[in-house]
């Protein structure tokens, strides 16, 4: 750049044009263009787990020690013996997992909403599902090397699912899409919520119950009448009964297609809660 | 029909609880200019930015930019507008030539192009040698610089500044100055707002002066200078001195008003030429006032805020934690 002479005319073709820019601006974003920002997203949070690896405390710590805890513990009580009770544990700390690693989804994006990068997120024209979507993306990884970290310490203690490899995929696989679109809810927790502490704080008090008044550890039928109406009707029940049936037989039973439709209603119904709550939080 | 205004914005107001941050501001930003708004901590400028931002709903008026309605299609507005804050808004866990890259690609780019364009700003805004080190390690000056490259991906058409050189050293202060009249030599309207006279008597074309949420002035930076005067002389009187005496030798020779702080017998004269200092002070020798000490000043915003609203800029400093707390 030369000095002194420097007139905007003599720019020319570099100069800005306001009216040829506002032409060209568009109402919203495409879905391409919607998927582009997600990915994006996903590949900024991906960038950060990997320099901020002690993300992944919870689900490394989580499936190792409570695995091996409660089938010792609670093996001989509940089903007579640690081996009898692995098939009916390792589906329930599965969803145990997954809850736990959504409830992390909830707070890690709370935190990250008080950063001055998402004033920015906010002014620049993409889809207000993109911030929150593209994390939800990257912790798909999470999910997996929780499930498969949890059925491996299953193996290593003794458990053998009837479902073969096969079965123990997809009930991994069930897993991951659970835990994935529970997550929701916590996005759309941590998009309401005032501090990363308030969404730790509702997070557990909703995920205790959840996983506890459920058949996650042990069979409903043992519990009081009142209790067992509602762990019937728990979708976290339907969840850990649909990936007993894939790991230990191998089936594909009702229960997995109930699980199913359970997980696509959540997304249906937090989703678009969870993007308008984000939208109004301007 | 082509409507010349960059932005055009009629009685905004945005209210938190029963506080008014921003009680009925107009804004018309003409094309290629670069607009100040000057104003004291709390007076409602960022307030104003971040509703014509769409970063915080408009709660009454109505705001266009170029045309485009601010509050019916924000989607279109932030393809229009480009917005650095007063806080670095660039992500700490990233590189500089990473976060570029990511705004550059949630904007459209494609990825090769994305890289190219990071590259380019990393140079022109000098940042390439730290363009790979984490943030952490970035000078303020550095990130506000990373921050303003990180507006300028798409070369929008307009540009917001939020006190964009608050808190930097003089020469960083100068080298953001260059860079902001470059930008408008490229075609660009800037909207700046910032707390220093200096600053908007630098940069910009016109000055709106906010205080308390409302517009109190809005001039060129020369005619703004005029109305305070161009210097103030400061006088402290001798103990025991008549303040209203000095006063009206100061009126009788100048013509001006003095501001008098009776209490410590203090006086600011605005001087509309600094030549005039010794005929006040001959004067008072010769109605027998003494001087405990004097000094020339260019007017500041606490002046300039005095001659507009006959209160300091620093009684609004008590409106600061409101806001935050609004916030």
């Amino acid at each position: 750049m030369t000095t002194g002479t420097l007139t905007p005319a003599t720019r020319g073709p570099r100069r800005v044009d306001p009216s040829a820019v506002v032409a060209r601006t568009t109402s919203r974003s495409s879905l391409q263009e919607t998927w582009v920002q997600i990915l994006s997203m996903a590949w900024r949070a991906l960038k950060k787990m990997r320099r901020k690896p002690e993300q992944f405390f919870d689900v490394l710590i989580q499936p190792l020690l409570f695995t091996a805890m409660f089938a010792f513990i609670f093996g001989g009580a509940i089903s007579g013996s640690v081996s009898d009770y692995l098939p009916v544990l390792i589906p329930g700390i599965l969803a145990q997992t997954a809850l736990t690693v959504c409830m992390a989804t909830g707070v890690q994006l709370r935190e990250d909403m008080d950063k001055g990068v998402f004033d920015r997120f906010k002014s620049l024209p993409i889809a207000r599902i993109a911030p929150l979507a593209g994390p939800m993306i990257a912790d798909l990884i999470r999910y997996g090397i929780a499930s498969v970290l949890t059925v491996v310490t299953g193996l290593l203690i003794g458990y053998r699912p009837g479902g073969g490899v096969l079965g123990v995929a997809g009930g991994v696989a069930l897993t991951v899409i659970a835990g994935w679109s529970l997550a929701w809810i916590f996005t759309w927790l941590g998009t309401m919520a005032r501090s990363a502490q308030s969404v730790q704080g509702i997070s557990m008090m909703i995920m205790f119950p959840l996983t506890f008044l459920s058949n996650a550890f042990v069979p409903a039928e043992t519990l009081p009448g009142w209790l067992e109406a509602f762990v019937k009707v728990n979708p976290v029940s339907h969840v850990v009964s649909a990936v007993r049936d894939l790991l230990n037989d191998g089936a594909v039973t009702a229960e997995v297609g109930w699980a199913v439709i359970g997980c696509a209603a959540v997304v249906a119904v937090f989703a678009p809660l969870a993007v308008r709550s984000y939208s109004r939080k301007m | 029909m082509a409507d010349l205004s960059a932005v055009r914005a009629d009685s905004l107001v945005k209210s938190f609880g029963d506080f008014r941050a921003v009680d009925g501001i107009d804004l018309h930003v003409r094309q290629g200019e670069i607009f100040g708004v000057l104003g004291p901590n709390g007076a409602g400028k960022t307030t104003t930015l971040r509703m014509l931002a769409t970063l915080l709903p408009i709660d009454g008026g109505h705001a266009e930019i170029f045309g485009v309605d601010v509050r019916r299609e924000p989607h279109r507005i932030r393809q229009l507008v480009g917005v650095t804050g007063q806080y670095a808004s660039v992500d700490e866990d990233l590189t500089a030539r990473e976060n570029l890259w990511l705004f550059a690609r949630l904007q459209g780019l494609a990825s090769s192009r994305a890289k190219t364009i990071a590259g380019d700003l990393l140079e022109r805004f000098d940042l390439q040698e730290a363009a790979d080190r984490p943030l952490s390690q970035f000078s303020g000056g550095m990130r506000r610089r990373l921050d303003l490259a990180s507006s300028l991906i798409t070369r929008p058409p307009l540009i917001f500044l939020d006190e964009p050189t608050t808190g930097l050293d003089p020469r960083t202060r100068g080298q953001m100055w260059d860079t902001i009249r470059e930008l408008v030599m490229d075609g660009s309207t800037i909207l700046l707002t910032t707390q220093y006279l200096d600053e908007a008597d630098q940069l910009a074309d016109r000055i709106a002066v906010i205080d308390r949420g409302r517009k109190v002035a809005e001039d060129t930076p020369d005619a703004l200078k005029t109305q305070v005067g161009d210097s103030t002389l400061q006088l402290n009187l001798a103990e025991g001195s008549d303040t209203a005496l000095a006063a009206d030798v100061v009126r009788r020779l100048l013509g001006e008003e003095p501001v008098l702080t009776p209490e410590s017998g203090r006086m600011n004269i605005p001087l509309p030429d600094p030549d005039r200092a010794a005929d006040v002070l001959i004067g008072l020798r010769q109605a027998g006032l003494g001087i405990s000490s004097m000094s020339v000043a260019k007017p500041t915003l606490d002046e300039v805020f005095l001659a507009l609203t006959g209160h300091g800029a620093d009684d609004e400093s008590q409106m600061k934690p409101q806001m935050e707390a609004a916030r």
